[in-house]
């Protein structure tokens, strides 16, 4: 047993720290709700040049073999930080869907660009449905003509889809008994003829699309993973991209507990800090089991996608139940020790609360993994 | 990261296994029994002897003192197979009195009770809380008055397990009524609990089981069983060295709980179906599932901090506060679960799991507020834990 990073990954963590201290202030994550791309091109090119982009691929294709776990390390800081933008899309759901999934032709097109910042990726997963399972991918359709493929439908919920190059896209190709066979994958061009997207307003400002294809073609070749076998390359990357959430949530709420701690212990009522009132240290204390609990369970799960991604269902659907609601109770507690201030929007703590709750609704809320952790157990 | 356990911890987990499972006769889990009652205390010396001839028992102490100095995942090991499973295991002899005396004790008194613990010769109770002071222990009344060679206490002494059979007890008592409270406190050891002047009387609680209170008029403790300096009592009994305190054993219990929840969910069937398909009640076992997992993380994380030289400070005090309180949540599940029939008591033929939810639930108000309730626990993390400032 091994609880502890190890001296790469605690290297992650401080470089991380220390880039996102300087690069990535309050300033700049609130400059970017309003900004139409929500990231800056400059930002990217040093995500790029730090080797963060490509630091879960493989060197062949020019990352610099980092784990999962050790991504999920420097995710854990980012969500701290709440670095804006497409990273989480472009490396988590896109460049290691590819590299899971994909072909050696497709490897070697698309993850070097990813590492050197040339391209944006994302996943169209979810439907109007809103639906994380299987049967939630119905109503986008592809059908074969020819050598070539044709997608119809509409996706909701697709993050950074105004701003990706890419869309892997998850269709319905047979419809059977069975709604885990007969889903396909795609990699679609985003500016490809027949694609349309409009962006939504979102409580975390994360940049999510509707996205419509309308006779979109793409090549045979397009194919990411089998033929009616897609299911296996969205099942894996909702693992993966629930067990990085997790870890986004866990550094998020960490900085929420400390704000809240450096707030009591300042802020004077009835002639001393409240910090000093067991009402505001209870509050606190039961934040700080939430954040406990989150970060092992989070990182159980991360540990467990990097070693054994095809067993992890169980430890992911935990983790991700268990950080839903934790982030979510320590936001609220931390309001409540805030008073006023803190839900105005001069206050840095409403930043959290919003992505806590956006972060709960992606890749399943916490009712949704309670569900697969039922059946883990046996019931 | 790794999140397993090695194959020699492993290996040592089926052992322990295999040991109590070659031990315990098969109705176990049915017969509840408690280990500060009638049968039950002889089946915890009994059993306590057992392990410790298999070395087991004191495990976590140095070589020097009968121990095997074992690492402090095997002790979490350890300590989970046997919570797990309920057995009379490592008691307030070994888990406080022991690391008491070897970091405060003379030669003598290390020579005689730290063997004797070991062995497993006595029942020790707790002298600590007194009816006026609990939480505040610190304003303990229980009064030392020196007399030639001796100590001649008197006060009273509460929720405590004197009525199990106990030997002996260690207990805090003041010396010095004038010094500031934590300063007049002196730590000593009574080797008599059938001597004149101790007076154990039964405290029934509401789940049938009791806890006793004892009078001390006129004992007299000789000054050779004084742990420490005189006077510096409080600071004595706060003594804590680097065992495994991960605390474990709160969350295992309630995994155990779990584990006969889900089979009774599977098994019962209401209006056609098994409990366990209906969304009600997968999902409150998912959650607690997933709770308990969050816990036992933190635990292990506990133990392998300590292994690591590192000093768990708030950890301890969670895993004690959110221990108890899933135990209670999932007792709370359970009775929901069986509905009318999770009224009824044990010896009905119609309780459902011999009605263990029942009486397990009303131990779980116990056990947030033993040894530190959820709010002094609370109060710990803020302030050591959290740096929150006190006044």
């Amino acid at each position: 047993m091994d609880l502890g990073l190890n001296e790469s990954q605690q290297m992650i963590k401080t470089g991380a720290r220390d880039f996102l201290d300087r690069e990535c202030p309050h300033t700049y994550v609130r400059a970017m709700e309003e900004d139409e791309r929500g990231y800056t091109q400059d930002m990217w090119k040093k995500l790029a040049d730090i080797g963060w982009l490509g630091l879960a691929l493989p060197e062949q294709y020019q990352g610099t073999s980092g784990s999962f776990l050790d991504l999920c390390v420097l995710l854990e800081e980012m969500g701290r930080a709440l670095l804006p933008g497409p990273f989480f899309s472009t490396v988590v759901l896109g460049g290691l869907s590819i590299l899971d999934a994909g072909s050696d032709a497709q490897k070697q097109e698309f993850l070097p660009k990813i590492a050197n910042g040339e391209l944006i990726l994302t996943f169209a997963i979810t439907e109007p449905s809103a639906r994380w399972d299987a049967s939630g991918i119905k109503d986008v359709k592809a059908t074969k003509q020819g050598d070539r493929w044709v997608i119809n439908g509409t996706k909701l919920f697709v993050p950074n889809a105004s701003v990706a190059d890419y869309l892997l896209v998850a269709a319905r190709t047979r419809q059977g008994q069975d709604p885990k066979q007969g889903i396909t994958c795609f990699i679609v061009p985003a500016k490809a003829q027949g694609v349309s997207q409009t962006l939504l307003k979102t409580i975390a400002s994360d940049r999510q699309s509707e996205v419509t294809f309308k006779n979109v073609t793409v090549p045979a070749s397009a194919v990411l993973g089998q033929v009616d076998g897609g299911w296996a390359v969205v099942e894996r990357a909702i693992d993966r991209a629930s067990a990085a959430t997790c870890c986004l949530m866990v550094g998020g709420a960490q900085r929420v507990i400390e704000m809240t701690v450096d707030y009591a212990k300042q802020r004077v009522q009835f002639g001393r800090p409240i910090g000093s009132f067991q009402a505001i240290q209870h509050h606190c204390a039961n934040m700080a089991v939430d954040v406990e609990g989150a970060r092992y369970i989070a990182y159980q799960a991360a540990w467990k996608v990097s070693e054994e991604p095809a067993a992890a269902a169980k430890e992911v659907a935990m983790a991700k139940a268990w950080c839903n609601e934790a982030y979510r109770r320590v936001c609220a507690l931390a309001h409540q020790c805030h008073g006023a201030i803190g839900f105005t929007k001069e206050h840095n703590l409403q930043l959290y609360t919003r992505r806590a709750k956006g972060a709960e609704l992606m890749y399943g809320d916490a009712d949704y993994h309670r569900e697969l952790v039922a059946q883990s157990i046996g019931l | 990261m790794d999140f397993r356990f090695g194959p020699e911890e492993e290996a040592f987990r089926q052992e322990v296994r295999g040991f109590l499972k070659q031990e315990l006769p098969d109705d176990w889990f049915e017969r509840n029994m408690d280990f500060e009652e009638e049968d039950g205390v002889a089946f915890a010396r009994k059993f306590r002897k057992k392990l410790s001839d298999k070395g087991w028992l004191t495990m976590a102490w140095p070589k020097e003192y009968g121990g095997q100095a074992a690492s402090h995942i095997k002790q979490l090991v350890f300590n989970e197979e046997t919570a797990y499973w309920g057995v009379p295991a490592i008691d307030n002899g070994i888990s406080m009195l022991g690391p008491i005396l070897m970091m405060y004790g003379t030669e003598r008194q290390k020579a005689y009770y730290l063997s004797g613990i070991s062995k497993a010769q006595w029942v020790w109770a707790q002298g600590y809380s007194e009816p006026g002071a609990g939480s505040d222990l610190a304003s303990l009344q229980t009064r030392a008055v020196e007399d030639g060679d001796d100590f001649v206490v008197s006060g009273s002494k509460i929720w405590n397990g004197a009525h199990g059979d106990a030997d002996k007890m260690f207990l805090m008592a003041r010396t010095n009524p004038d010094a500031p409270k934590h300063r007049g406190i002196s730590f000593l050891l009574l080797d008599d609990m059938r001597m004149p002047g101790v007076t154990v009387t039964k405290i029934p609680r509401m789940w049938g089981r009791y806890r006793a209170l004892v009078y001390l008029y006129n004992v007299r403790i000789p000054k050779a069983n004084l742990v420490g300096e005189k006077d510096r009592g409080w600071y004595v009994g706060a003594a804590l060295l680097d065992f495994e305190r991960s605390g474990v054993g709160w969350v295992t219990r309630s995994r155990r709980v779990l584990d006969e929840l889900v089979t009774f969910a599977r098994e019962t069937v209401v209006d056609g179906e098994p409990l366990g398909k209906k969304p009600l009640v997968r999902h409150a076992l998912a959650e607690m599932a997933v709770e308990t997992e969050a816990l036992r993380l933190i635990c292990y994380q506990v133990a392998w901090m300590q292994g690591h030289g590192q000093v768990p400070n708030k950890e301890a005090s969670a895993t004690k506060l959110f221990g108890t309180e899933i135990g209670h949540k999932m007792y709370d599940v359970g009775l929901q679960l069986l509905g009318m029939y999770g009224g009824l008591e044990p010896d009905s033929k119609w309780a459902p799991l011999r009605g263990r939810i029942e009486n397990g639930w009303l131990t779980t108000f116990g056990h947030k507020i033993m040894g530190g309730s959820s709010e002094i626990q609370r109060n710990v993390i803020a302030t050591r834990g959290l740096g929150l400032p006190r006044e």
